[in-house]
């Protein structure tokens, strides 16, 4: 396959992947965990990395994903105290792990190559030189594989888990009445959230991978009332937003991943736009 | 370097003092941005302060700090208002037009930072500095400016406190009382886009929402008065400040900005720990206290 549309199919799955549980998030108020777990998975793979002394290892991935839901419980257990707010306790948990993270990083795996760059910034312009090869036949870039079955896993738990994340997304005391745990759904969503967020990592790097998780979503919710057309609303416009941002990128010859995001907020703005101009023309016809 | 000749190297005594002086005045406005449940807007305008950095470099094509900070407050400001504009007029709450609107900025600098490098004179460090922060090259100038922002910062807050105190406690009583509210909102996102902005050099983009919070968190949990919460909130930063450049100065490898935010966690746990009336022990031992005397009633 053409390298080119190999990039493409890999940053619309990328983004459209993290536009799934980034809308349960969004509904939910949690918008903002996204920001604070895409930094506290830093702590994660070095913790793994610290245990397993290998980079390629997929046990890095693993520490990465269990970093997610660590915060979160770490968050919830700030906030249980009553003594603190739930934006506050979120904003102390993860710039001390991240802390936590960048001192280890710099004391102790200098000459690791353990590069806190590729993390947070990515690069998806290398993702087609990783080749998956089955019996000796190379079958596509092993990023393409990674980003669609991350999609496709997060496409499988919404459809199982639908009316759970539903009811309780919009009405937390009916969840609870119907005797689904508020609990195992939101350290369901954020395992997911993390594994989707480690899995977009390579292309995007963990500061935009907020970009993608909340964005869509967000210009999704201002378009529609309905949840269905809402999710599949914002993978559209997040797949939309990775192939765009290619091509402005190779246009201009910029950093692809910025491109991308750039066009998520794009399209938010222009979300923004048509709701307001919408209310408006309401405003006037009810007048 | 050992912790006894610290302040007899100039160098360090420099950074060492701007770091105090950074956490006193990020302390200081933490406290209204935590008591308006606002706090992550410090981690939202840090990183949108990105793409005016690396444009204001473009434009200029100095590294002359006073006009990248210039930038960064400009793009910092705009995406406060856009984050502000999108809560007001739609559904969009706040966490998300923050989260959105930032990570949308960030974006954008990246895609600038790239045109940047591409000039023949551009080093490649930029968005590491930027990242991460870079206490440890702290010059006297920027010490200089910290001082400068920090004095004006202050003095509006004392001009404004009355307004400010009524503003964050009871908006609508304020409106009644006719404090000019929008005005008032204006001015404190404007410090705080000051306050984050002469912050992210020193402590990088992600660290610095913790120099907002973690010392205005620390300093609630022991009182219930607006004034002495500011005041215990900047001394904590300050120390926190200092104790972290100390650190990055004596500890070999040790990063400056992150010893800081550790510090800084440090007195927070300390406090939701220790603290009288409120504090975690102080609670489990009046249940404990309670339970007896429940106990010595009953056998009475």
């Amino acid at each position: 396959m053409d390298a080119a549309i190999e990039i493409q199919l890999i940053a619309a799955l990328t983004a459209a992947g993290c536009a799934l549980p980034g809308s349960f998030l969004l509904l939910r108020r949690m918008s903002m965990a996204s920001d604070s777990i895409t930094h506290t998975i830093l702590l994660g793979i070095v913790l793994a990395f610290f245990a397993v002394q290998d980079l390629s290892s997929p046990i890095l991935l693993i520490g990465a994903a269990v970093m997610g839901p660590v915060t979160v419980w770490l968050t919830e257990l700030l906030i249980k105290t009553r003594l603190l707010s739930e934006d506050s306790a979120t904003g102390i948990v993860f710039p001390l792990l991240f802390s936590v993270a960048v001192i280890l990083i710099t004391r102790y795996a200098g000459s690791a190559h353990l590069d806190t760059d590729s993390v947070l910034l990515g690069e998806i312009v290398f993702a087609p030189f990783d080749r998956l090869v089955v019996f000796n036949i190379d079958i596509g870039a092993k990023a393409l594989y990674l980003s669609g079955g991350v999609l496709l896993l997060n496409i499988v738990l919404i459809m199982l888990f639908y009316k759970e994340l539903q009811v309780s997304s919009f009405d937390p005391v009916l969840a609870a009445v119907l005797g689904f745990s508020p609990t195992l759904i939101n350290y369901g969503l954020m395992t997911a959230a993390s594994l989707t967020a480690v899995s977009a990592f390579e292309a995007v790097g963990s500061v935009l991978v907020t970009a993608f998780m909340i964005a869509p979503p967000a210009a999704a919710y201002l378009l529609t009332e309905n949840l269905k057309k809402m999710l599949t609303l914002a993978v559209l416009i997040a797949a939309a937003s990775g192939i765009l941002g290619y091509h402005t990128a190779v246009l201009m010859n910029v950093s692809i991943a910025g491109c991308m995001a750039a066009w998520t907020g794009v399209f938010f703005f222009g979300a923004f736009v048509y709701s307001v101009i919408k209310k408006r023309i309401g405003a006037k016809g009810g007048a | 370097m050992s912790i006894f000749n610290i302040f007899s190297d100039y160098t360090t005594a420099v950074v060492v003092f701007g770091s105090a002086l950074l956490g006193m005045v990020s302390g200081l406005l933490g406290t209204f941005s935590v008591l308006r449940r606002q706090s992550l807007v410090g981690d939202g305008v840090s990183h949108a302060a990105l793409p005016g950095v690396v444009a204001a470099f473009l434009i200029t094509g100095t590294k002359n700090s006073e006009l990248l900070l210039l930038g960064a407050f400009i793009s910092g400001l705009l995406a406060l208002f856009l984050i502000l504009a999108a809560t007001k007029k739609s559904k969009i709450k706040f966490d998300a037009a923050l989260a959105t609107v930032m990570s949308a900025f960030f974006g954008l600098g990246t895609v600038l930072l790239t045109c940047a490098q591409k000039l023949p004179d551009a080093t490649q460090a930029g968005i590491h500095n930027f990242i991460y922060g870079q206490a440890s090259s702290m010059l006297r100038r920027d010490v200089t400016i910290i001082f400068i922002c920090g004095i004006f910062i202050l003095a509006a807050v004392l001009l404004l406190w009355k307004e400010l105190k009524v503003f964050i406690f009871d908006r609508e009583f304020a409106e009644q009382l006719g404090i000019p509210c929008k005005r008032i909102n204006l001015i404190l996102s404007f410090l705080t886009v000051l306050a984050v902005i002469i912050g992210i050099q020193t402590v990088g983009v992600v660290l610095m929402s913790a120099m907002l919070i973690a010392p205005a968190a620390a300093a609630r949990q022991w009182c219930d008065k607006l004034w002495v919460m500011a005041v215990l909130s900047a001394l904590f930063g300050g120390i926190s400040g200092a104790a972290g450049a100390v650190t990055g100065a004596v500890a070999e490898g040790i990063p400056t900005g992150p010893a800081i935010v550790i510090a800084a966690s440090l007195i927070t746990v300390l406090s939701l720990l220790f603290a009288p009336r409120r504090g975690i022990i102080f609670r489990i031992i009046l249940r404990h206290k309670a339970k007896e005397a429940n106990h010595n009633g009953r056998c009475n």
